[in-house]
């Protein structure tokens, strides 16, 4: 059995509401921290725990709060990124659906290490029906005083709102969210400054994923020393994984980073419960649609031989030759009957159409890329338009202000680079 | 006919406007367009986005620049039950083009048009993390997963007999909203 750290509550009737989840021990960390702890040595602890942001990129979370600005005078603000909109990723609307408990008493942690007395959670529009769940749980949390004014007794202030985007799928980078957040379009801004230093409203403001936040809590719970020892090497603790496509048992699934092999996890009961309609594996998109796309034999194993494993590392082992990204945890099944051109023509609209249209190279090349694969898989397709997809890629990749550029020229390279001749079979 | 919310809707606005920083109310523009839509029978007209911008004091452009770039938000008139059906990969997958074709062969309508009656309107939407219960679709803020044509069947009689506009504020509400 894996360790359960997020989801170990998660067979627990009404464990969204504050009773129940404090019976199974629900603010215990919030109050820990707001009267034993300080500001700073809530931050070691993360530090310590080496968490990594769960939204995709992967970053230290410690060391993104320790580079807050922190000018006397001026509000600091935690701003919650719940716009999950990475496709094949669901993993922050099943916390926020089952556990909403969790990710307000992470977000009062978190406000508490940053000094934050504002926090919002920005959550992505379509997700309306979540709206009242969370703002359930931040009326019950202010009931019992761990919200509002003089927290647990204490001089700690914080006030939570919940603020509904419009669909957007660039909302999820996060100067773009701080735009969207003060009412413009989905934008992102151009870094320097980060947010860290000028971001909600100008002022110094942490972006943080869901999970992440969630995660905060067991971290303050058992120490950053003992979150480390979870997990192998850099990737420690716990990751929840959504699994999707074409698999006997879709759904959410948490796994200890670095001990379940991605073998294992398409294979096992416990988690995919293996390739559906008893068909064979054709390829997997490991971290949500923007990582690269990889055919069974890569997959599954890295290519010295050794078994690929469900962590940051292992899964990016070989690089964009041979390996991919752990991502937000978008974990996409693929059988043989697909042919991956096919699939490659619904991102390839997808990021077309959540481009936000300021940088050219994204722009108008989401745009070609989508007509290219549509001509290919329409019938249409000339032998010279392969090279012409990987060539319009490579023409985005790094030259935009935010990563929509690369997170759409990075499955068509993949594609390409391992799927050929699905591109071949559609060219007569 | 002057555009205005009624008492209700206008105690919702202002409650939204108050959790912004003095001066920030701008902050508030996103979800007062999702309460005008649902006010104003499911769509954002010119006079409506104009109202808007008079409550949050900017400039009209600052709202038409700020709801065309966000898809949720209709700036055309639309049917009393959009289904919005999710057609990215993880739905592709599992058959999220049956279901769009069924829906068409059933209401008489490609996916963007609107049915004669005004009833229903098709819309091919970009992923709505419902990957792990694809394929599916969404009416107002429901969530209508595992679909197969019979379900389908069922949940387009049980839309047409309530005959009731769904939107995104309808079936539940913000806390304001009471």
């Amino acid at each position: 059995m894996s360790t359960k750290l997020l989801l170990k509550n998660d067979h627990v009737a009404n464990i969204n509401k504050l009773e129940v989840y404090k019976q199974h021990g629900g603010y215990a960390s919030a109050e820990k921290a707001i009267k034993t702890m300080t500001s700073d040595t809530l931050v070691d602890e993360v530090k310590k725990s080496g968490l990594r942001g769960r939204g995709g990129a992967g970053f230290p979370t410690g060391m993104k709060w320790s580079f807050l600005a922190k000018p006397a005078g001026v509000p600091r603000y935690l701003v919650c990124n719940a716009d999950e909109s990475e496709p094949g990723t669901f993993k922050d609307r099943y916390l926020m659906e089952r556990h909403p408990h969790l990710l307000i008493e992470g977000m009062i942690c978190s406000s508490f290490a940053l000094g934050a007395n504002t926090g919002f959670i920005y959550i992505r529009g379509e997700y309306f029906y979540i709206v009242p769940i969370l703002e359930k749980a931040i009326e019950e949390a202010k009931a019992a005083g761990y919200l509002g004014n003089n927290i647990l007794g204490t001089d700690y202030n914080l006030e939570l709102h919940v603020q509904v985007g419009g669909g957007a799928y660039i909302c999820g980078e996060e100067t773009a969210l701080l735009e969207s957040l003060e009412g413009k379009r989905g934008n992102p801004r151009m870094k320097p400054p980060f947010p860290a230093v000028a971001g909600l409203y100008g002022c110094p403001t942490v972006v943080n994923n869901v999970e992440t936040i969630a995660a905060v809590v067991p971290i303050v719970a058992m120490g950053g020393d003992e979150y480390a020892k979870i997990g192998v090497g850099k990737s420690t603790g716990t990751k929840l994984i959504s699994a999707s496509g074409h698999i006997n048992k879709p759904g959410v699934y948490e796994i200890e980073l670095g001990k379940v092999s991605v073998e294992e996890f398409i294979n096992s009961e416990e988690y995919c419960g293996g390739v559906w309609k008893g068909r064979k594996l054709k390829a997997v998109v490991a971290g949500g649609s923007s990582v690269p796309i990889l055919p069974t034999n890569l997959i599954l194993q890295t290519a010295d031989g050794n078994p690929r494993m469900m962590s940051y590392e292992s899964l990016g082992e070989g690089g964009f030759i041979s390996g991919t990204m752990m991502g937000s945890g978008g974990f996409i099944v693929m059988d043989e009957t697909v042919n991956i051109a096919e699939n490659l023509y619904t991102f390839n609209r997808f990021y077309h159409h959540e481009s936000c249209g300021q940088c050219s190279p994204c722009r108008e090349g989401t745009g070609w890329m989508e007509k290219l694969t549509h001509s290919i898989i329409s019938g249409h397709g000339k032998p010279s338009d392969i090279d012409l997809l990987w060539d319009l890629q490579t023409k985005i990749d790094g030259k935009t202000i935010c990563p929509l550029g690369e997170a759409a020229a990075w499955p068509v390279a993949s594609a390409v680079r391992h799927f050929r001749a699905d591109f071949e079979k559609l060219i007569h | 006919m002057e555009v205005k919310f009624d008492e209700a809707a206008l105690k919702t606005a202002n409650k939204i406007i108050s959790r912004y920083p003095e001066g920030k109310k701008k902050s508030a523009l996103l979800p007062l367009l999702h309460l005008a839509q649902a006010e104003f029978d499911g769509w954002l007209d010119v006079p409506v986005m104009d109202y808007i911008a008079t409550l949050l004091a900017i400039k009209p452009i600052e709202v038409y620049e700020v709801a065309s770039f966000y898809s949720m938000f209709n700036l055309k008139p639309v049917g009393k039950c959009v289904i919005e059906v999710c057609h990215t990969s993880s739905c592709w997958l599992r058959g999220a083009e049956e279901i769009i074709q069924h829906l068409e062969n059933k209401l008489h309508i490609k996916a963007g048009e609107t049915t004669a009656d005004g009833k229903f309107t098709i819309k091919r939407v970009e992923c709505l993390g419902s990957c792990g219960t694809a394929p599916m679709f969404q009416v107002g803020a429901q969530y209508y997963e595992n679909l197969t044509t019979e379900k389908v069947d069922t949940i387009i009689e049980d839309l047409d007999k309530s005959g009731k506009r769904t939107t995104y504020f309808d079936e539940v509400s913000l806390t304001a909203h009471k």
